[in-house]
């Protein structure tokens, strides 16, 4: 394999490109649900992209006092995050044979960082909802991460494998009551992981204007808009992947089509808690996790482990 | 037109400020913005911060000290941004304008790109003057 299918690969397909366009889709299923939900009509297909492209139009303002480096490349270190997260799943979907054992932790900690972005981007604009919106956002993923990743240890513990294609290859893992309890914490973990509500404390856009996003404007924000796009595909496709035997592409064409109905029965969850829960305040979202959420994440791994 | 046109007439973000206003025009602001009118249909959002928007929403009457302010908040906005003045107080001053404290219309400040008379205006007039002002973005007649 040469360098230039490589890069081919991180990109356009399926890298940056590709998922920047998957996660604008979904985020227009998103809006389109939520209009619906709501007795609306929703925004037309190409509104996400009209979104995005118009940011990349506006001026950038940079306030002063800004750690300005900081400031600016905050959301690419998030965006790419996404898209080598993406790319990873992508291609255990794909080219199954070529991956290396040990890429599921790769994704976990990949997945991460467009949170850490975030909290980096908000403190170095300088602003104090920003630096509130910041430290919500660090208080949530110290309270969503231990759920999450003993969430992700109950098929791990099943196959014996760290490798996302035996995972994808194995039985899926909710056909065990263990995988169950263990898929039911990992929605909520990931409804977190987006801060969409009933965990968007960070954001809070009546009481924080916008929170960790308040100071950002033009291009960064649209970069910010995307990366939460992309992180709106890639995290149901990665649950997908983990507790469902993700999309089979060696099989034909129906369970191709069955693999992006399980997706987008996933987002459709997502996009019903987000319009039926209020917001928590984030002492309570963090008891929440770290209370039953983390207890019951417990119970998966130890009923995985007796192999129920 | 051009793609930059284009672009900021499909996907507006719309930032509300409200200058002492008596809150009829900001009770229809947010009537605008129900499901009833719908107007996500177009691409217009309401968003919490100035940084983010593409049309300010100026209401009330702006008296010496909070002009400053208005003044302000325009300089915040990232450009190009547009301006409405909505109701009778923030176009002319209305029945403010022999008051103490009013200062001057906000077109003396920042400017206006329309003007939106009422007292208050009714949700279809606001949707009447925003597609004006797409159609005057996109330099139609």
């Amino acid at each position: 394999m040469d360098l230039g299918y490589l890069i081919l690969q991180v990109l356009v397909f399926p890298g940056l490109l590709f998922t920047a366009v998957a996660g604008l889709i979904t985020s227009w299923v998103d809006r389109k649900v939520t209009a619906r939900v709501q007795m609306r009509v929703g925004p037309p297909f190409l509104q996400p992209f009209y979104d995005v492209l118009k940011l990349m139009i506006k001026e950038t303002c940079i306030p002063a006092g800004t750690a300005r480096g900081l400031f600016l490349s905050a959301p690419l270190f998030g965006m790419a995050a996404a898209a080598l997260a993406s790319l990873l799943i992508w291609r255990a979907f794909l080219v199954p044979g070529q991956t290396f054992s040990g890429d599921i932790i790769v994704i976990l900690y990949l997945l991460t960082i467009p949170a850490v972005s975030v909290i980096l981007g908000s403190f170095a604009s300088q602003n104090p909802l920003a630096s509130l919106g910041g430290s919500r956002e660090m208080k949530l993923l110290l309270a969503y991460e231990l759920p999450f990743v003993l969430a992700i240890l109950v098929p791990v513990i099943h196959t014996h494998s760290i490798r996302l294609f035996d995972l994808l290859a194995a039985a899926p893992a909710v056909y065990k009551p263990s995988g169950i309890i263990a898929f039911a914490v990992a929605i909520i973990c990931m409804q977190a992981k987006l801060t969409l509500v009933p965990f968007d404390a960070p954001e809070a856009e009546t009481e924080l204007t916008g929170g960790a996003y308040v100071e950002y404007s033009g291009p960064p924000l649209g970069v910010f808009k995307l990366t939460r796009a992309m992180m709106l595909f890639t995290m149901p496709i990665f649950l997908v992947a983990i507790f469902c035997n993700g999309i089979a592409f060696d099989k034909g064409a129906l369970p191709i089509l069955l693999g992006v109905l399980k997706y987008l029965g996933l987002v459709v969850v997502v996009v019903l808690i987000r319009n039926t829960a209020p917001r928590l305040r984030i002492d309570q979202a963090v008891k929440f996790f770290w209370g039953p959420v983390t207890l019951a994440a417990l119970v998966a791994v130890i009923a995985a482990f007796l192999g129920w | 037109m051009s793609f930059a046109v284009n672009m900021l007439t499909r996907s507006l973000n719309v930032f509300h400020l409200g200058g002492s206003a008596c809150n009829n025009c900001d009770i229809e602001i947010i009537d605008t913005l129900t499901p009833r009118y719908d107007l996500e249909r177009f691409g217009i959002t309401l968003v919490g911060s100035v940084r983010h928007a593409d049309v300010l929403l100026v209401t009330g009457v702006f008296n010496k000290k909070s002009a400053i302010r208005l003044k302000r908040v325009y300089q915040e906005a990232a450009k190009p941004v547009v301006v409405i003045a909505i109701g009778a107080c923030a176009c002319t001053g209305n029945m403010f304008q022999k008051s103490y404290n009013w200062d001057v219309p906000v077109d003396k400040y920042i400017p206006v790109d329309a003007y939106l008379p009422g007292c208050p205006p009714k949700p279809e007039a606001m949707i009447m003057a925003v597609v004006k002002l797409v159609k005057k973005l996109r330099g139609a007649k």
